[in-house]
Protein backbone atom coordinates (compact mmCIF):
# COMPACT_ATOMS: atom_id res chain seq x y z
CA UNK A 1 0.00 0.00 0.00
CA UNK A 2 2.69 2.55 0.79
CA UNK A 3 5.25 1.71 -2.18
CA UNK A 4 1.75 2.08 -4.45
CA UNK A 5 1.17 5.31 -2.91
CA UNK A 6 4.85 6.76 -3.08
CA UNK A 7 4.39 5.52 -6.85
CA UNK A 8 1.33 7.53 -7.14
CA UNK A 9 3.43 10.73 -5.93
CA UNK A 10 6.60 10.07 -8.32
CA UNK A 11 4.99 9.21 -11.52
CA UNK A 12 8.10 9.02 -13.21
CA UNK A 13 10.76 7.78 -10.92
CA UNK A 14 14.66 8.82 -11.00
CA UNK A 15 15.90 6.96 -13.73
CA UNK A 16 19.75 5.92 -12.78
CA UNK A 17 20.34 4.67 -16.99
CA UNK A 18 20.79 6.57 -20.14
CA UNK A 19 17.44 8.92 -19.78
CA UNK A 20 18.99 10.08 -16.39
CA UNK A 21 22.40 10.84 -17.94
CA UNK A 22 20.31 12.92 -20.23
CA UNK A 23 17.86 15.07 -18.05
CA UNK A 24 21.38 15.65 -16.26
CA UNK A 25 22.70 17.37 -19.22
CA UNK A 26 19.47 18.65 -20.72
CA UNK A 27 17.62 19.91 -17.60
CA UNK A 28 20.22 22.68 -16.21
CA UNK A 29 19.68 24.25 -20.23
CA UNK A 30 16.25 24.34 -19.89
CA UNK A 31 15.80 26.21 -16.22
CA UNK A 32 17.95 28.29 -17.75
CA UNK A 33 16.79 29.42 -20.92
CA UNK A 34 13.44 29.85 -19.32
CA UNK A 35 14.92 32.07 -16.94
CA UNK A 36 16.31 34.08 -19.79
CA UNK A 37 13.07 34.21 -21.26
CA UNK A 38 11.66 35.52 -18.88
CA UNK A 39 13.62 38.80 -19.63
CA UNK A 40 12.55 39.38 -23.48
CA UNK A 41 11.19 42.68 -24.18
CA UNK A 42 12.49 44.02 -20.96
CA UNK A 43 16.20 43.90 -21.86
CA UNK A 44 18.31 47.16 -20.95
CA UNK A 45 18.27 47.79 -24.84
CA UNK A 46 16.53 46.27 -27.94
CA UNK A 47 20.47 44.80 -28.92
CA UNK A 48 21.29 42.87 -25.38
CA UNK A 49 17.57 42.19 -25.39
CA UNK A 50 18.34 40.25 -28.80
CA UNK A 51 21.24 38.75 -27.73
CA UNK A 52 19.97 37.49 -24.35
CA UNK A 53 16.86 35.83 -26.21
CA UNK A 54 18.88 34.47 -28.91
CA UNK A 55 20.91 32.51 -26.15
CA UNK A 56 17.68 31.44 -24.96
CA UNK A 57 16.78 29.65 -27.86
CA UNK A 58 19.94 28.37 -28.67
CA UNK A 59 19.46 26.46 -25.47
CA UNK A 60 15.71 25.34 -26.02
CA UNK A 61 16.90 24.33 -29.58
CA UNK A 62 19.41 22.00 -28.22
CA UNK A 63 17.75 21.15 -25.23
CA UNK A 64 14.75 19.60 -27.58
CA UNK A 65 17.23 17.33 -29.20
CA UNK A 66 17.89 15.95 -25.40
CA UNK A 67 14.87 15.64 -24.55
CA UNK A 68 13.58 13.83 -28.29
CA UNK A 69 15.83 11.47 -27.65
CA UNK A 70 15.19 10.74 -24.42
CA UNK A 71 10.92 10.11 -24.88
CA UNK A 72 12.46 7.50 -27.78
CA UNK A 73 14.51 6.02 -25.25
CA UNK A 74 11.87 5.74 -23.06
CA UNK A 75 8.93 4.84 -25.40
CA UNK A 76 6.24 5.06 -23.35
CA UNK A 77 3.93 7.62 -25.12
CA UNK A 78 5.68 10.09 -23.84
CA UNK A 79 7.23 12.99 -25.68
CA UNK A 80 9.77 16.15 -25.57
CA UNK A 81 6.93 18.05 -24.30
CA UNK A 82 5.93 16.06 -21.84
CA UNK A 83 9.56 15.56 -20.20
CA UNK A 84 9.49 19.80 -19.92
CA UNK A 85 6.13 19.96 -18.98
CA UNK A 86 4.73 17.37 -16.63
CA UNK A 87 7.70 16.31 -15.01
CA UNK A 88 7.80 17.82 -10.94
CA UNK A 89 10.25 20.14 -9.10
CA UNK A 90 11.59 17.00 -7.52
CA UNK A 91 12.04 15.01 -10.95
CA UNK A 92 14.40 17.95 -12.99
CA UNK A 93 18.22 17.27 -12.02
CA UNK A 94 19.14 20.88 -12.86
CA UNK A 95 22.17 22.65 -10.84
CA UNK A 96 20.91 24.98 -8.11
CA UNK A 97 22.70 28.05 -10.29
CA UNK A 98 19.99 27.50 -13.39
CA UNK A 99 17.04 28.21 -11.08
CA UNK A 100 18.61 31.45 -9.51
CA UNK A 101 16.59 34.68 -10.01
CA UNK A 102 17.23 37.40 -12.42
CA UNK A 103 18.67 39.58 -9.70
CA UNK A 104 20.01 42.07 -11.85
CA UNK A 105 21.78 42.52 -15.13
CA UNK A 106 24.73 41.21 -13.34
CA UNK A 107 23.58 38.44 -12.10
CA UNK A 108 21.84 37.41 -14.83
CA UNK A 109 25.06 37.64 -17.14
CA UNK A 110 27.10 36.16 -14.13
CA UNK A 111 24.82 33.09 -14.06
CA UNK A 112 25.12 32.70 -17.66
CA UNK A 113 28.54 32.86 -17.59
CA UNK A 114 29.36 30.94 -15.11
CA UNK A 115 27.27 28.28 -16.41
CA UNK A 116 28.81 28.80 -20.20
CA UNK A 117 32.11 27.71 -19.45
CA UNK A 118 30.81 24.64 -17.66
CA UNK A 119 28.51 24.10 -20.98
CA UNK A 120 31.10 24.76 -23.31
CA UNK A 121 33.84 21.71 -21.82
CA UNK A 122 31.00 19.38 -20.84
CA UNK A 123 29.67 19.40 -25.04
CA UNK A 124 33.80 19.15 -26.01
CA UNK A 125 33.58 15.95 -23.91
CA UNK A 126 30.14 14.83 -24.81
CA UNK A 127 31.41 14.96 -28.31
CA UNK A 128 33.60 11.78 -27.47
CA UNK A 129 30.70 9.71 -26.45
CA UNK A 130 30.23 6.15 -27.67
CA UNK A 131 26.50 7.14 -28.02
CA UNK A 132 26.05 8.82 -31.37
CA UNK A 133 23.08 10.72 -30.81
CA UNK A 134 24.80 12.64 -28.15
CA UNK A 135 27.62 12.91 -29.73
CA UNK A 136 25.98 14.23 -32.66
CA UNK A 137 23.64 16.90 -30.31
CA UNK A 138 26.65 17.96 -28.28
CA UNK A 139 28.40 19.03 -31.84
CA UNK A 140 25.45 20.69 -33.34
CA UNK A 141 25.24 22.93 -29.28
CA UNK A 142 28.95 23.37 -28.95
CA UNK A 143 29.23 26.02 -32.01
CA UNK A 144 26.23 27.93 -30.38
CA UNK A 145 27.80 27.36 -26.64
CA UNK A 146 30.92 28.53 -28.02
CA UNK A 147 29.61 31.89 -29.07
CA UNK A 148 27.75 32.36 -25.23
CA UNK A 149 30.75 31.75 -23.76
CA UNK A 150 32.66 34.78 -25.70
CA UNK A 151 29.29 36.91 -25.26
CA UNK A 152 29.22 36.83 -21.55
CA UNK A 153 32.81 36.84 -20.49
CA UNK A 154 33.19 39.89 -22.44
CA UNK A 155 30.10 41.55 -20.57
CA UNK A 156 31.85 40.42 -17.43
CA UNK A 157 35.02 41.92 -18.37
CA UNK A 158 32.94 45.30 -19.16
CA UNK A 159 30.71 45.29 -15.90
CA UNK A 160 33.94 44.65 -13.63
CA UNK A 161 36.32 47.37 -15.30
CA UNK A 162 33.22 49.41 -16.08
CA UNK A 163 31.83 51.63 -13.33
CA UNK A 164 31.93 52.11 -10.05
CA UNK A 165 28.51 51.03 -9.65
CA UNK A 166 28.91 48.08 -12.66
CA UNK A 167 32.27 46.55 -10.80
CA UNK A 168 30.08 46.52 -7.05
CA UNK A 169 27.42 45.17 -8.63
CA UNK A 170 29.01 42.16 -10.73
CA UNK A 171 31.48 41.23 -7.98
CA UNK A 172 28.47 40.87 -5.55
CA UNK A 173 26.98 38.45 -8.58
CA UNK A 174 30.24 36.83 -8.38
CA UNK A 175 30.63 36.42 -4.71
CA UNK A 176 27.17 34.91 -4.41
CA UNK A 177 26.76 32.99 -7.01
CA UNK A 178 30.01 31.18 -6.76
CA UNK A 179 28.85 28.55 -3.71
CA UNK A 180 26.62 26.87 -6.46
CA UNK A 181 29.55 26.48 -9.04
CA UNK A 182 30.68 23.21 -7.30
CA UNK A 183 27.30 21.06 -8.07
CA UNK A 184 28.16 21.91 -11.88
CA UNK A 185 30.50 18.82 -11.52
CA UNK A 186 28.53 16.57 -9.57
CA UNK A 187 27.93 12.73 -10.35
CA UNK A 188 24.38 11.14 -10.13
CA UNK A 189 23.84 7.44 -10.14
CA UNK A 190 22.98 7.62 -13.88
CA UNK A 191 26.21 9.89 -14.61
CA UNK A 192 28.77 7.32 -13.16
CA UNK A 193 27.05 4.07 -14.85
CA UNK A 194 27.06 5.93 -18.32
CA UNK A 195 30.68 7.33 -17.37
CA UNK A 196 31.49 3.35 -16.80
CA UNK A 197 29.68 2.69 -20.68
CA UNK A 198 31.86 5.05 -22.19
CA UNK A 199 28.42 6.99 -22.52
CA UNK A 200 28.45 9.85 -19.90
CA UNK A 201 30.74 12.81 -18.98
CA UNK A 202 33.25 12.88 -15.93
CA UNK A 203 32.64 16.13 -15.22
CA UNK A 204 34.99 15.47 -12.50
CA UNK A 205 37.75 16.34 -14.87
CA UNK A 206 36.43 19.02 -16.24
CA UNK A 207 36.37 21.05 -12.41
CA UNK A 208 40.55 22.68 -13.22
CA UNK A 209 40.05 23.35 -16.32
CA UNK A 210 36.93 25.40 -15.97
CA UNK A 211 38.21 27.12 -12.67
CA UNK A 212 41.23 28.20 -14.95
CA UNK A 213 38.63 29.91 -17.35
CA UNK A 214 36.57 31.56 -15.32
CA UNK A 215 39.39 32.81 -13.02
CA UNK A 216 40.82 34.00 -15.92
CA UNK A 217 38.14 36.18 -17.26
CA UNK A 218 37.47 37.48 -13.36
CA UNK A 219 40.99 38.79 -13.21
CA UNK A 220 40.78 40.51 -16.29
CA UNK A 221 37.99 42.17 -15.23
CA UNK A 222 39.39 43.27 -12.07
CA UNK A 223 37.31 40.83 -10.24
CA UNK A 224 38.28 39.39 -6.76
CA UNK A 225 37.87 35.53 -7.56
CA UNK A 226 35.99 34.32 -4.32
CA UNK A 227 37.10 31.86 -1.26
CA UNK A 228 34.38 29.53 -0.51
CA UNK A 229 34.67 27.16 2.52
CA UNK A 230 31.17 25.81 1.73
CA UNK A 231 29.66 24.90 -1.79
CA UNK A 232 25.79 24.42 -2.53
CA UNK A 233 24.06 21.50 -3.88
CA UNK A 234 21.00 19.48 -4.21
CA UNK A 235 19.65 20.37 -7.87
CA UNK A 236 21.34 17.35 -9.58
CA UNK A 237 19.51 15.07 -6.49
CA UNK A 238 16.33 16.57 -7.60
CA UNK A 239 16.57 19.25 -4.20
CA UNK A 240 16.16 22.50 -5.27
CA UNK A 241 16.00 25.88 -3.60
CA UNK A 242 12.93 28.45 -3.05
CA UNK A 243 13.34 29.66 -6.72
CA UNK A 244 12.21 26.16 -8.61
CA UNK A 245 8.52 25.85 -7.77
CA UNK A 246 7.87 29.39 -8.91
CA UNK A 247 9.53 28.73 -12.12
CA UNK A 248 8.07 25.84 -13.33
CA UNK A 249 4.70 27.37 -12.23
CA UNK A 250 5.58 29.89 -14.88
CA UNK A 251 6.72 27.73 -17.37
CA UNK A 252 4.41 25.04 -16.94
CA UNK A 253 0.98 26.80 -16.35
CA UNK A 254 -0.26 26.21 -19.65
CA UNK A 255 0.15 22.13 -20.08
CA UNK A 256 -1.02 22.14 -16.25
CA UNK A 257 -4.34 24.14 -17.08
CA UNK A 258 -4.90 22.96 -20.56
CA UNK A 259 -3.55 19.35 -20.44
CA UNK A 260 -2.73 17.84 -23.74
CA UNK A 261 -3.43 21.54 -25.28
CA UNK A 262 -1.67 22.34 -28.64
CA UNK A 263 -1.00 25.13 -30.91
CA UNK B 1 20.54 68.92 -16.72
CA UNK B 2 16.91 67.89 -17.51
CA UNK B 3 16.05 64.41 -17.87
CA UNK B 4 15.92 64.09 -21.41
CA UNK B 5 19.44 65.62 -21.77
CA UNK B 6 21.05 63.09 -19.19
CA UNK B 7 19.32 60.31 -20.70
CA UNK B 8 20.40 61.32 -24.07
CA UNK B 9 23.85 61.68 -22.80
CA UNK B 10 23.65 57.81 -21.02
CA UNK B 11 22.75 56.45 -24.57
CA UNK B 12 25.33 54.04 -26.24
CA UNK B 13 26.77 55.37 -29.33
CA UNK B 14 25.52 54.67 -32.71
CA UNK B 15 26.55 52.38 -34.93
CA UNK B 16 25.75 51.61 -38.54
CA UNK B 17 26.00 47.95 -39.89
CA UNK B 18 26.90 46.43 -43.16
CA UNK B 19 26.29 42.95 -43.90
CA UNK B 20 27.93 40.60 -46.62
CA UNK B 21 25.47 37.94 -47.33
CA UNK B 22 27.48 35.57 -49.55
CA UNK B 23 30.58 35.36 -50.70
CA UNK B 24 31.05 37.33 -53.81
CA UNK B 25 28.38 40.09 -53.32
CA UNK B 26 29.28 43.84 -51.70
CA UNK B 27 28.30 44.62 -47.79
CA UNK B 28 25.37 46.31 -47.97
CA UNK B 29 23.60 48.40 -45.26
CA UNK B 30 21.40 47.32 -42.91
CA UNK B 31 20.46 49.28 -40.50
CA UNK B 32 21.96 50.41 -37.01
CA UNK B 33 21.92 49.89 -33.49
CA UNK B 34 23.82 51.08 -30.21
CA UNK B 35 26.99 49.82 -28.34
CA UNK B 36 29.73 50.96 -26.45
CA UNK B 37 32.54 50.44 -28.96
CA UNK B 38 33.39 48.14 -31.71
CA UNK B 39 33.69 45.00 -30.76
CA UNK B 40 30.44 45.37 -28.96
CA UNK B 41 28.49 46.61 -32.53
CA UNK B 42 29.98 43.32 -34.09
CA UNK B 43 28.09 41.49 -31.52
CA UNK B 44 24.91 43.08 -31.88
CA UNK B 45 24.97 43.41 -35.17
CA UNK B 46 25.27 39.64 -35.39
CA UNK B 47 22.45 39.22 -33.00
CA UNK B 48 20.32 41.28 -34.00
CA UNK B 49 21.01 41.12 -38.00
CA UNK B 50 22.20 37.58 -38.64
CA UNK B 51 20.05 35.15 -36.94
CA UNK B 52 18.15 34.07 -39.95
CA UNK B 53 21.50 33.36 -41.55
CA UNK B 54 21.44 36.76 -43.70
CA UNK B 55 25.18 37.07 -43.57
CA UNK B 56 29.00 36.06 -43.91
CA UNK B 57 30.84 38.69 -42.84
CA UNK B 58 29.89 42.23 -41.25
CA UNK B 59 31.20 45.57 -40.97
CA UNK B 60 30.46 47.78 -38.75
CA UNK B 61 31.28 51.90 -38.23
CA UNK B 62 29.84 54.76 -36.06
CA UNK B 63 27.28 56.51 -37.24
CA UNK B 64 29.12 59.82 -36.45
CA UNK B 65 32.04 58.78 -39.10
CA UNK B 66 29.69 59.03 -41.99
CA UNK B 67 29.42 62.49 -43.60
CA UNK B 68 25.72 62.39 -45.22
CA UNK B 69 24.91 65.30 -48.04
CA UNK B 70 23.04 67.68 -47.41
CA UNK B 71 18.85 67.12 -48.02
CA UNK B 72 18.87 71.36 -48.77
CA UNK B 73 21.57 70.70 -51.31
CA UNK B 74 19.52 68.21 -52.81
CA UNK B 75 18.03 70.29 -55.90
CA UNK B 76 22.11 71.26 -56.40
CA UNK B 77 23.30 68.16 -56.07
CA UNK B 78 20.94 65.95 -57.86
CA UNK B 79 18.48 67.52 -60.18
CA UNK B 80 21.15 68.71 -62.74
CA UNK B 81 21.72 64.91 -63.71
CA UNK B 82 18.29 64.44 -64.70
CA UNK B 83 18.07 66.36 -68.00
CA UNK B 84 21.83 64.00 -69.23
CA UNK B 85 19.97 60.99 -70.06
CA UNK B 86 22.67 60.78 -72.59
CA UNK B 87 25.07 59.55 -69.99
CA UNK B 88 23.21 56.18 -69.48
CA UNK B 89 25.16 53.93 -72.11
CA UNK B 90 21.92 53.45 -73.99
CA UNK B 91 22.20 54.81 -76.92
CA UNK B 92 24.41 51.90 -78.67
CA UNK B 93 23.53 49.81 -80.81
CA UNK B 94 25.12 46.04 -79.45
CA UNK B 95 26.77 43.92 -81.71
CA UNK B 96 25.64 41.14 -82.87
CA UNK B 97 26.38 37.85 -79.94
CA UNK B 98 27.14 40.00 -76.79
CA UNK B 99 25.05 38.16 -74.59
CA UNK B 100 23.94 39.55 -70.54
CA UNK B 101 23.74 43.42 -71.28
Amino acid sequence: MRTSQQKKQMPYPQDDGPVGLIYGLADSSLILAQRLSELTGHGPSLEVDMGLTNIALDLFGQVRLYYQYAAELLADGRTEDDLAFLRTEREFRSVLLAEQPNTDFAYTLTRQFLYDHFHFLMLKELQRSKDNTLAGIATKGIKEVAYHKVYTSDWIERLGDGTEESHRRVQKAVLDLWPYTQELFYKTEADKKMIEQGIGVDFERLKAPYYKAVTTVLKQARLKVPEVAYFQKGGKEGVHTEHMGHLLATMQYMQRTYPGMEW
Amino acid sequence: MSQEEQSLKNEWPLWEVFVRSKNGLEHRHFGSLHAVDAEMALQHARDVYTRRMEGVSIWVVESKQITASDPAQQTAYFEPAQDKIYRHPTFYELPEGVKNM
